[in-house]
């Protein structure tokens, strides 16, 4: 498989007054074409400033990444400067936000928003440049959509204007869509609807998604591999079917016991107690220690080295770690 | 959009209306008449007068005549200077203090969102202390005084501009900075305020994940929503300018309606007080409307009549 984009031990902090925030501290995955990725995790464990990190969209100052890289087409993205990334933006990698209500301009009409983004890139008319806003949205399903162009987003339905969001997204047929929550903000029958959507624009286009959620529902549904954050790691990594039927990670095992599922005999859900520690001075060991039913005190004490389940999975945990199995044996 | 014009129409009217009623009998409860100043008249001479001029009758017939001449468009003789009519004066003067007010208000609109953009896109930098400090000293200082030290800096101290009448476009540029100061100030400082807002809000991300340059994101994406409160403000600022001509013209010797309106008070010269104000309201109540049309126009969520809906 090939891959599209690669992220590779990135660092990313922000300068407050209260001091540094490490927010995303060595995070490493690799997309592949035409695949759905999912980057899970609890509020404020990194997921947005990964994602925007990506398309050089973090505002700075305060934030900066301060290390690593992220590979696409053979180039770096964070060595780039501004107006070389603005060629990709839109372009090579579209990012899709949570909010359909408040991301498009209320003062601006649906059509201009869209073909303000395709002359940005491409050499095409006015004319050109309107028809393939009038494919897009038909991609995206929004029915008669010749005569919707001159309307506002007021005028649409949060699930329409989501389907628009994702039409500026795609349609200059970038390879590597983010979509950041994108159906947090909507109810439960259109979130299914516009999971639907990406699923059936992925088989027609080949893009590849990075699909950020906290939601493990939504993750089941469409996604190909699991990545799960914690307090700006990724703590473990595997396809889909690893991850859901063999969680190796205390954290990961928590996220699932939290959703509801017609899989199991147990209706009780358990959220996980406590919460993530502060960014300002994360922890030297493993950051979830302090609310995990089985930290050991080496979990206090050093970081766990990454345990390799198969090509796909692996797992940031001392309770993997061979030693730690002697160890359980004895106890 | 038509029923929402003749609405408005009818609701203006209607205030102005009020207007007039009201100016005319708070101007007839004041204290003297328009003759028995200085002069002693005696008593046959000013019953004369007064029936001359209709103020012998009695005050809600002079009410019902003076609502008659104006539906003619008529606003009567001037009473201190006899050979005057009312229309002529406000012919005279109405075109200088338009001219007047008219550059105030563009020289403040467009360096006011200018000095508003620019600090709000170096937010906390020195360019933006700068750019607010101009804004708070615009502020607190009233144009008469604005209008003094410019006159003292830019006329005395260094002859650049001619200080008195109207009669080139040199003679405009004091006259115009006194007044448009105070006005570009709040500008500038809406216009920052809420330039701040607009920038940090998700459209905007959007806009960059575009690819847009910050030129075209700023100009196309974040002044126009930017300018929404802005322009909630002209219409009251357009009020305080039109006053403000009253007093800069006394200072600057410009012979508009100003100088009629304030002789006039001083006088009770019941006619130009009528006529002055009736002026002055109509203007403020179209720009006033004026400015709710612009508003429908900037922002489509706001409808201006009930039919257009989904
Ligand atoms: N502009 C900023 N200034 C300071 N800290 C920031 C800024 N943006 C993000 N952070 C910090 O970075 C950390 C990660 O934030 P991020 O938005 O990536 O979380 P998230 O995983 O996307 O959470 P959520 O599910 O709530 O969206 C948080 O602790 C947050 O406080
Ligand atoms: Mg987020």
């Amino acid at each position: 498989m090939k891959k599209v984009l690669e992220v590779k031990d990135l660092y990313v902090s922000f300068t407050t007054y209260g001091g540094e925030v490490k927010a995303v501290r060595g995070v490493s995955f690799a997309l592949n074409k035409g695949e759905t990725l999912a980057i899970v995790g609890e509020s404020g464990c990194g997921k947005s400033v990964t994602s925007q990190s990506i398309m050089g969209l973090i505002p700075t100052p305060p934030g900066k990444i301060t290390g690593g890289e992220i590979l696409f087409k053979g180039r770096d993205l964070t060595k780039l400067k501004e107006p070389e990334l603005r060629k990709i933006r839109g372009a090579d990698i579209s990012m899709i936000f949570q909010d359909p209500m408040t991301a498009l301009n209320p003062t601006m009409t649906v059509d201009e928003q869209i073909i303000e983004g395709i002359i940005q890139h491409e050499k095409l008319s006015r004319l050109e440049a309107k028809q393939k806003t009038i494919d897009i949205l038909h991609l995206v399903g929004i029915p008669g959509p010749e005569s919707r162009l001159k309307q506002y987003p007021h005028q649409f339905s949060g699930g329409m204007r989501q389907r628009i969001v994702i039409a500026m997204a795609l349609v200059c047929e970038p390879e590597v869509l983010i979509a950041d929550e994108p159906t947090t903000a909507l109810d439960v029958t259109i979130q299914a609807q516009i999971l639907e959507l990406f699923k059936a624009i992925q088989e027609k286009t080949g893009v590849s998604i990075i699909l950020i959620t906290h939601d493990l529902g939504v993750v089941a549904q469409v996604a190909d591999r699991i990545a799960v954050m914690y307090a700006g790691k990724i703590v473990e990594a595997g396809n889909r079917r690893d991850i859901f039927y063999k969680p190796q990670h205390p954290y990961t095992k928590g996220l699932l016991n939290s959703v509801p599922r017609l899989d199991r005999e147990e209706a009780e859900l358990i959220s996980i107690a406590g919460s993530p520690p502060d960014l300002f001075s994360p922890p030297i060991g493993c950051p979830f220690a302090a609310r995990c039913d089985y930290a050991m005190e080496v979990c206090d004490r050093v970081y766990p080295f990454k345990t390799i389940m198969n090509r796909e999975h692996h797992v940031d945990c001392w309770l993997q770690d061979e030693r730690a199995k002697r160890l359980l044996a004895v106890k | 959009m038509n029923t929402y014009i003749i609405k408005r129409l009818t609701a203006m009217v209607v205030t102005l209306w009020l207007i007039v009623t009201l100016t005319f009998f708070l101007m007839h409860s004041l204290p003297g008449s328009p003759f028995n100043q200085e002069r002693t008249t005696s008593e046959a001479v000013q019953k004369n007068l007064e029936a001359f001029y209709h103020l012998d009758e009695p005050l809600l017939v002079q009410y019902g005549s003076y609502l008659k001449s104006l539906l003619t468009l008529d606003f009567g003789p001037s009473i201190k200077n006899s050979s005057q009519d009312v229309n002529d004066m406000l012919g005279r003067g109405f075109p200088i203090s338009f001219e007047l007010g008219l550059w105030t208000l563009l020289v403040a609109i467009t360096s006011g969102i200018i000095l508003g953009v620019v600090a709000s896109l170096r937010h906390n930098g020195i360019i933006d202390y700068l750019a607010m400090t101009i804004a708070v000293v615009g502020i607190s200082v009233p144009n008469f005084v604005m209008a003094t030290l410019l006159i003292q800096q830019l006329a005395v101290k260094w002859p650049i501009f001619p200080v008195a009448t109207w009669s080139s476009s040199m003679h405009m540029v004091l006259p115009i900075l006194a007044l448009a100061t105070g006005p570009m100030a709040i500008i500038a400082r809406l216009t920052r305020t809420s330039m701040l807002e607009v920038l940090t809000q998700d459209y905007i991300r959007t806009a960059k994940a575009k690819g847009l340059s910050p030129f075209k994101i700023v100009v196309k994406h974040a002044l126009r929503n930017a300018l929404l409160p802005v322009v909630t403000v002209l219409g009251t600022l357009a009020a305080s300018i039109l006053t403000g001509t009253f007093v800069i013209e006394k200072i600057f010797a410009i012979p508009g309606m100003g100088k009629y309106f304030v002789d006039s008070i001083s006088n009770r010269d019941y006619p130009v007080i009528m006529g002055t104000t009736v002026f002055y309201s109509t203007i403020l109540i179209v720009m006033l409307f004026l400015v709710d049309l612009m508003y429908g126009i900037l922002d489509p969520r706001i409808k201006l009549h009930k039919k257009e809906g989904k």
